[in-house]
């Protein structure tokens, strides 16, 4: 507990660190190359960060209540797949889409089920799901990607809203955004959401139904990423088995990054979103001085490595100065006298 | 605590409108660039640090000095579409000339592809293309050989190699793998029909291809189960550059007489072919690829070239014309034998 409430005085600042990291990320792109601030990159960094920004949402809540996700990028393709199938099996498209969020609905449950009621661990459940739903997502499409999808639906995969250079995906992605925040930080729920994550006993004693709260927070991820799935489906114009390998990864990241604390119990909403736009940011800036993509990919890994050492270390800094203030050195304690 | 909190929030708001109005205004300028006195031309493997696409790219670049154009070598870590629509954004963004590019995905990357096209960008796909419902996205698909033809030709290396008789059996890659798979169907008819006196040793092509899978180990222990499933063999081929290295090598330590030819790179093959293990293999050459793509390109943006059936364009000596599904085939597979593997073992 005492641990926990210094990480969370470590913690205070970190969402607005990453805030003015991004600040300042925007500045130095627009100074260093004409290309980042123009509205059509501004256009591209929103669409290129749109997927993991919708599953970032829930993580945070998953993580924040002390469990944590591994299955999403596969479920996401699973749910692209399902809507690739019926498509190609004569289901209109709209209707496709509707499977595709029962879908994504049922892996959450699945999920939920298995940490929750079965009581198994997470990671482990959801590194086993992560394979099951990718294996299923070859069983339904085999090695064959659904192409030629309706072009009104790639449409607002692919264009911007008319007389703006924002993507179709912003109209579902922003109130997402917002409402996430809400939720999170100005309700019950998420009140629940971090008593959960601080300790579980604890939110069962005071009333909380951890077990049905946190299955429903598996299905409400689940079909997170089955909208997730219908932008990552509609930008690329067509269903693949492979989709969004890896996403899993850079949506954890992301989390994390944002200042959300793996053991549970703290983060902010903003936190995330500044922590994602900034991965987007900063990766378009580094794309467009033509940085290597060796050294790109380098750089995400980097800034997790960062996010989860620096609140440690100053973590450390601060308890060492505690320490010494509580048994001042001699020279020290003169030196204050001189003062 | 509250109103601590709750002061906290509004600092947080202030915090957040600042950068939601710094990030504005560091959105609207939209400086135009000027355009660049050469051709600006983007070169996009569908994966960096893969020494077939180096190869390729070698191949773009000789092409770039001899027209003065200036070409970037650019593209993700990993071969995927979504990965490389991140890399299409840049050369759009950057507002490049001309974009040479084989497509790590072919559906995937053709939404960014047209809207590329729709910048003015030239678009030629090589070594990979789109999804044939998508070849309108670019001017043309600049690829080594028909797959027909790929498969043909290594029947023809067989037989020059067994004296046009004998059982032939094939050690592919994956089961799945689709190039392979299409190669090996066209086999089948030729060798019956052009070499009476060959025929497949499980009777047809699809009961004598062992998989691989493109893996060392696999490839070599299939090469033991064809010695062993049918000591009669003659020959095998061998159309993927894993399985070929493993057929030679495996060849060379059991002393077997079958006689092995496939798709192999050259600087692998080198030592097999030097001692006579394997007499011939074949390979589209990537240099050549990389290097008409981008005449294809400069072509395009110039005006001189539409990518229509029929229409062509000069690379280097060459001139190479459009068929149908708009596609520019470099012609035959190269073969290296003992007269030119000294000199391209260097190369690729």
């Amino acid at each position: 507990m005492m641990s926990k409430l210094s990480a969370l005085r470590g913690n205070i600042g970190w969402d607005k660190g990453v805030g003015i990291l991004l600040l300042v990320t925007l500045i130095v792109g627009s100074l260093i190359t004409p290309d980042f601030a123009t509205t059509s990159n501004l256009g591209f960094v929103v669409q290129d960060i749109g997927e993991i920004m919708i599953i970032a949402l829930p993580m945070a809540f998953l993580i924040i209540a002390g469990e944590i996700d591994l299955s999403v990028g596969s479920a996401l393709s699973l749910v692209s797949s399902t809507i690739g199938y019926s498509f190609a099996h004569g289901i209109s498209f709209g209707f496709a889409i509707l499977i595709g969020i029962c879908v994504g609905a049922a892996t959450g449950a699945l999920n939920g089920f298995l940490v929750n009621y079965l009581g198994l661990q997470s990671l482990a459940v959801t590194i086993g799901t992560m394979g099951l739903f990718r294996g299923l997502c070859f069983v339904l499409l085999g090695n064959t990607p659904v192409n030629q999808l309706p072009d009104f639906w790639t449409g607002l995969g692919v264009n911007n809203i008319p007389h703006t250079f924002l993507p179709w995906s912003f109209v579902l992605i922003a109130p997402l955004v917002f409402f996430a925040w809400i939720l999170l930080h100005h309700t019950k729920i998420g009140r629940w959401t971090f008593v959960t994550g601080i300790s579980a006993e604890a939110a069962r004693f005071s009333g909380i139904p951890v077990k049905r709260f946190k299955f429903l927070m598996y299905v409400a991820t689940g079909v997170m990423v089955s909208l997730a799935a219908i932008v990552y489906t509609l930008r690329f114009a067509s269903a693949s088995p492979d989709s969004a390998m890896g996403y899993e990864l850079t949506t954890i990241a992301a989390v994390l990054f944002g200042g959300v604390s793996i053991a549970g119990g703290f983060g902010t909403m903003w936190g995330v979103i500044f922590s994602v736009i900034e991965l987007g940011a900063i990766r378009s800036v580094l794309q467009l001085i033509n940085f290597s993509s060796n050294a790109l990919q380098m750089v995400s890994g980097a800034l997790l490595l960062f996010s989860v050492a620096f609140p440690k270390v100053i973590e450390l800094l601060k308890s060492r100065r505690e320490a010494r203030v509580k048994k001042p050195s001699p020279s020290l304690a003169s030196m204050r006298s001189v003062e | 605590m509250k109103g601590s909190s709750r002061h906290m929030q509004k600092n947080k708001l202030k915090a957040v409108l600042a950068t939601a109005a710094i990030a504005a205004v560091a959105f609207v300028g939209a400086p135009t660039q000027a355009h660049a006195a050469g051709l600006k031309i983007a070169i996009m493997p569908k994966a960096v640090n893969n020494g077939y696409f180096t190869a390729w790219n070698q191949g773009a670049q000789k092409a770039c000095k001899e027209i003065k154009a200036t070409c970037t070598y650019l593209g993700p870590t990993e071969a995927t579409g979504p990965a490389q629509v991140q890399f299409i954004n840049q050369v759009i963004q950057k507002k490049y000339d001309v974009l040479v590019i084989s497509a790590a995905d072919q559906n995937a990357i053709v939404p960014s592809l047209n809207k590329a096209k729709a910048a003015g960008i030239k678009i030629v796909t090589s070594d990979a293309d789109v999804a044939t419902s998508a070849a309108s996205s670019r001017v043309v698909a600049v690829l080594p050989a028909a797959s027909a033809r790929i498969g043909t030709a290594e029947v023809d290396w067989i037989a020059a190699a067994t004296g046009g008789k004998g059982k032939i059996a094939v050690l592919s890659a994956a089961a799945t793998a689709a190039n392979q798979n299409a190669w090996i169907a066209a086999m089948g008819p030729y060798l019956t029909q052009k070499y009476p006196n060959m025929s497949w040793v499980g009777g047809t092509v699809d009961k004598s291809v062992f998989y691989g899978n493109d893996d060392p180990t696999t490839s070599t222990a299939q090469f033991d189960a064809i010695l062993s499933q049918y000591p009669d063999v003659a020959g095998i081929i061998a159309p993927t550059t894993v399985g070929v290295l493993a057929a030679a090598q495996e060849k060379k330590a059991k002393s077997a007489t079958v006689h092995v030819t496939g798709l192999g790179l050259p600087s692998q093959m080198a030592p097999y072919i030097e001692d006579g293990t394997v007499e011939k293999v074949g390979l589209w050459n990537p240099i050549d690829l990389g290097y008409v793509a981008v005449y294809a390109g400069a072509a395009a943006k110039a005006g001189t070239f539409t990518g229509k059936v029929g229409s062509s364009f000069k690379a280097g000596a060459k001139s190479y014309s459009v068929v149908a599904g708009g596609i520019a085939y470099l012609g035959d597979p190269f073969t290296f034998d003992k007269s030119n593997i000294e000199t391209f073992k260097t190369i690729y």
